[in-house]
């Protein structure tokens, strides 16, 4: 992975660059010594690892806007993080990276349930916010699996997904409003407790720029009141052909549930074996399918998904009758990752999404590539939306293997692209899939993408090396082109 | 007005016909059937490419809720095709080109994206830029581009869809639209409380969207604007009208209809509506113009934070008469304002500011859509930045120059 020169003149500037950073900063909120910095040389992407040169830890909006406007008049690179869980590389610090950690801005700032929404700081923990609104019996509905500790600055620079996004939107579907701060120290303010953008909609743009065009200093989200009831279908199917068109089936008669996962018959054994969930053993492919809403509504939904299903070929069904039975449903599922990493020394978990329909013809070419690399896959699934997890097992210690993972997992996104779908679904393009952007992407649209970047960051100091698989520098990328071939239109008035 | 409208019957057209006005620095008024053209600041440019050449559904699959279609595609079409297998467009995008005096039901796709127009149930199920999968443009330069896809799940890349929706041509000509529909409801029913307050009302929404009964329409009728509803169980109170819709599978809707009707009765006196008025009254909510009155008046739209609402509305009222509804549960008002009232953009401008949110001038003569800001200047920092955006997609600024802000400093 070939990641941005470092920057001989930054480096041999370093200790003048801490010193100006500590006074910034209150005490203890640099970190420059070497056991402190290997806590940051690497996120959930483990496979890489990069220290930075020097971390620093703010404590409000005043000193974003002076680091960054410091680090923007030295020409030094920024990578802010949130609490390191990306799970594509999307907060690998650089070594002449300046690590911004927003692990101090942990407060909730107002919980207002008459517009339905919440203000907080965005090193605040996903889950917190629903915690800090359960009393009201609201929640905060985008649930990424790392959502105890996953910070919803991060979740919005990534456009975090969930379980519950299939009814409850992703990230982006979800946040009302944000401040940042942008590369030169300017504070400003998108969006808040009203909805839609005055102008262009920056927000949105915002959500899912994985740290490149700023630095989030406080978050507005919506907030929703709790379903009063969940229940849950465990479905087995002995073709993957069969779940994937009872879920078609599901979704196209009009029901969306509040959460559709699927797993093959290796995840289903992994996480039998380990947390004894009482899944079936014969059946290639498991479905959970979660209703929530009022009770009448469930339980009506219940029936019909039941109905379905046994025209599908559900071989095997049963429907939880309390929460202890929901609860054991999915407690497979979440242990699904930990369950696959106990077969192996190390997995390898991918992120394509595909349309539902291919979900049978994605399959098999993963077993056919599997055999091909002699590396085993399991597959979890999010088959309401039609996000693939892969988990390819490997084993690190084996020179080139972890090459090899990444190979096929790169020709697994590919065949996903290649299929009507995209590279990654909620995990982001950070390093990981970075070089196969051109797989989805013409120049001219990757192009268009870094024009973006440069009318935020026009030195590219904030993560670069991270989505892009080629830096362009902005001034090239801003030339004007004249064409002057046929005039065609000659009614173009010329100037 | 543009002399002459080009036509350009394929993509590729298009970005020829771009990228010449390009070389030659010439600016083109970018339009779909041109129903929105009073929307906006004027747009002074010899020459218009209208997408309406571009027409016709390239992908529908009723099961994987997905739809692709060309931006000249009339929405009245998707609409129809949608229909024929029992779905719909979830961000309910109201008609407005009446507004302005285009035909009913007379636009097109790429004008609902690019307008970001969204209905009542913009509260709970989003925007038109929420159901926005992907795109393929014209940018400034000639070049045709794409950006997102045809999954719900995505997030490779930036997503530029965001900011194609509610980008009035200015950015790019959108040629072809990938949006996620979903089925029809089947079933609806609509509570209506009579005669509160503007303050009581939008605390009965609320109150109604706190509870777990998922309301996905909130609105609030004065009873003038109830009064003009063709339906008579509203305009026959002669009192103002609170509206709560439910949507959903049938024995839901009726459970929740009758919890929603007890849980509203302590603020007055309440019925309901079915299938047939329900949808009327929420179109009527949508479309605003068969609610307010006057054709020729000044209208507005504001939006802030719902319980805003009443103070924000009342506020401009003392000081400019003029009517007012709310939709999104207080937070979207509609606003009318008499012609020759003598009101500003600055008193209306400084009532939302005075709260947070941001206004709109929905409808005015083209002379003052020249001397004030149309849509809500910006902060400095901010204006900056969208100016650097538009000379990203649009170097030349030849794109629907001006309509959204001057050229010159983007706002603020």
């Amino acid at each position: 992975m070939k990641m941005p020169e470092l920057d001989r003149d930054v480096l041999a500037r370093r200790d003048e660059i801490v010193t100006a950073l500590k006074s910034i900063v209150a005490d203890g909120g640099v970190i420059d010594d070497a056991a402190g910095l290997r806590a940051y040389e690497c996120d959930g992407l483990s496979a890489y690892r990069q220290r930075p040169m020097v971390v620093v830890l703010p404590e409000n909006t005043e000193e974003v806007s002076q680091l960054l406007r410091y680090c923007h008049d030295n020409g030094i690179k920024v990578v802010a993080r949130g609490s390191g869980t990306s799970l594509s590389g999307g907060s690998l610090p650089l070594g002449d990276s300046v690590v911004l950690g927003l692990g101090k801005f942990n407060r909730i700032l107002d919980i207002d349930y008459a517009n339905r929404c919440v203000v907080t700081q965005p090193g605040v923990a996903n889950l917190a916010i629903s915690h800090a609104v359960a009393e009201e019996s609201f929640y905060y509905a985008p649930d990424p699996s790392s959502q105890i500790v996953c910070s919803i600055g991060g979740n919005i620079a990534e456009n975090s997904g969930g379980v519950h996004c299939l009814k409850y939107g992703l990230t982006t579907n979800n946040v009302l409003g944000v401040e940042m701060v942008l590369i030169n120290g300017d504070i400003v303010r998108f969006g808040g407790k009203h909805l839609d953008a005055p102008g262009y909609d920056m927000l949105g743009l915002i959500t899912g720029s994985e740290g490149l065009l700023g630095v989030i200093t406080e978050v507005t989200v919506r907030i929703l009141r709790k379903p009063p009831t969940a229940r849950a279908l465990l479905l087995g199917f002995d073709k993957a052909e069969a779940a994937g068109d009872c879920v078609a089936a599901i979704i196209g008669a009009g029901i969306v549930p509040g959460g559709m996962e699927m797993m093959d018959r290796p995840a289903i054994k992994a996480t039998e074996e380990f947390v004894q969930a009482g899944y079936p053993l014969d059946v290639e492919a498991l479905l959970i399918v979660e209703l929530d809403g009022p009770e009448v509504e469930v339980d009506y939904l219940i029936g019909r998904v039941e109905e379905i299903a046994k025209n599908n070929g559900a071989g095997y069904l049963r429907i939880s009758e309390n929460e202890d039975e929901r609860e054991k449903f999915w407690a497979g599922r979440k242990a699904a990752f930990p369950a696959v990493g106990r077969l192996a020394p190390d997995y390898y978990c991918m992120d394509g999404t595909i349309p539902r329909a291919k979900l049978p013809q994605v399959l098999a070419r993963i077993r056919e590539l599997s055999d091909q690399y002699g590396l085993a896959v399991a597959n979890v699934f999010h088959a309401g939306d039609g996000n693939l997890h892969p988990l390819i097992m490997y084993d690190a210690n084996n020179p080139g293997e972890l090459e090899k993972t990444e190979e096929f997992g790169g020709e697994i996104l590919k065949y996903c692209v290649e299929v009507g779908g995209v590279l990654t679904g909620e995990h982001g393009v950070g390093v990981e899939k970075r070089d196969l952007m051109g797989s989805m992407f013409t120049e001219t649209d990757l192009n268009q993408q870094q024009r973006v970047k440069c009318a935020f960051d026009p030195s590219s100091l904030l993560n670069p090396g991270k989505v892009f698989p080629t830096l362009h520098r902005c001034a090239e990328l801003g030339r004007v082109h004249v064409h002057r071939g046929e005039i065609r239109f000659p009614n173009i008035p010329r100037f | 007005m543009a002399d002459e409208t080009l036509q350009p019957s394929s993509a590729d057209e298009l970005a020829d016909i771009v990228a010449q006005a390009a070389d030659a620095g010439a600016a083109l008024k970018v339009q779909g059937r041109g129903t929105k053209d009073g929307w906006g600041r004027p747009v002074d440019a010899p020459l218009a490419v209208s997408t309406a050449g571009l027409a016709g559904i390239s992908l529908y699959e009723p099961e994987e809720l997905v739809l692709s279609a060309a931006a000249g595609t009339p929405i009245s079409a998707i609409r129809q095709s949608l229909e024929q297998h029992n779905q719909f467009l979830p961000f309910e995008p109201p008609d407005l080109g009446p507004l302005w005096g285009a035909e009913p039901d007379s636009g097109t796709l790429g004008g609902v994206i690019a307008a970001n127009l969204s209905g009542s149930r913009r509260l709970q199920a989003g925007a038109a830029r929420d159901h926005l999968l992907g795109f393929e443009a014209v940018n400034g330069r000639g070049e045709l581009f794409k950006s997102g896809g045809r999954v719900v799940k995505n997030v490779t890349g930036f997503d530029l869809s965001k900011l194609m929706a509610g980008s009035f041509g200015t950015l790019g000509v959108m040629t072809s639209i990938t949006i996620k529909v979903l089925p029809n409801p089947e079933k609806t029913r609509t509570v209506l409380i009579y005669g509160l307050n503007e303050t009581t009302g939008v605390e009965a929404l609320s109150r109604a969207l706190q509870s777990p009964l998922e309301v996905n329409g909130a609105a609030y009728l004065p009873a003038p604007a109830a009064a003009r509803s063709t339906v008579d169980y509203v305009s026959g109170s002669g009192k103002s009208v609170t509206a709560i819709r439910l949507q959903g599978p049938g024995p839901s809707v009726e459970t929740r209809c009758d919890e929603m009707r007890a849980l509203m009765g302590e603020f007055g006196e309440v019925e309901e509506l079915h299938f047939h008025n329900s949808k009327t009254l929420w179109e009527e909510i949508g479309n605003v113009g068969g609610l307010l009155g006057e054709d020729d008046s000044i209208l507005w739209r504001l939006s802030v934070a719902p319980t805003d609402g009443p103070a924000v509305a009342q506020d401009i009222a003392n000081g400019c008469g003029g009517e007012a509804y709310f939709d999104w549960g207080g937070g979207l008002i509609w606003l009318s304002l008499p012609a020759d009232g003598g009101c500003h953009d600055g008193d209306v401008r400084g009532a939302v500011a005075a709260k947070g949110g941001h206004a709109t001038l929905m409808r005015a003569p083209e002379n003052v859509r020249r001397e004030v800001f149309v849509f809500e200047p910006q902060a400095a920092a901010v204006a900056g930045i969208q100016a650097n955006l538009k000379t990203s997609f649009d170097p030349k600024l030849i794109l629907n120059p001006g309509r959204m802000y001057p050229e010159t400093g983007g706002g603020g």
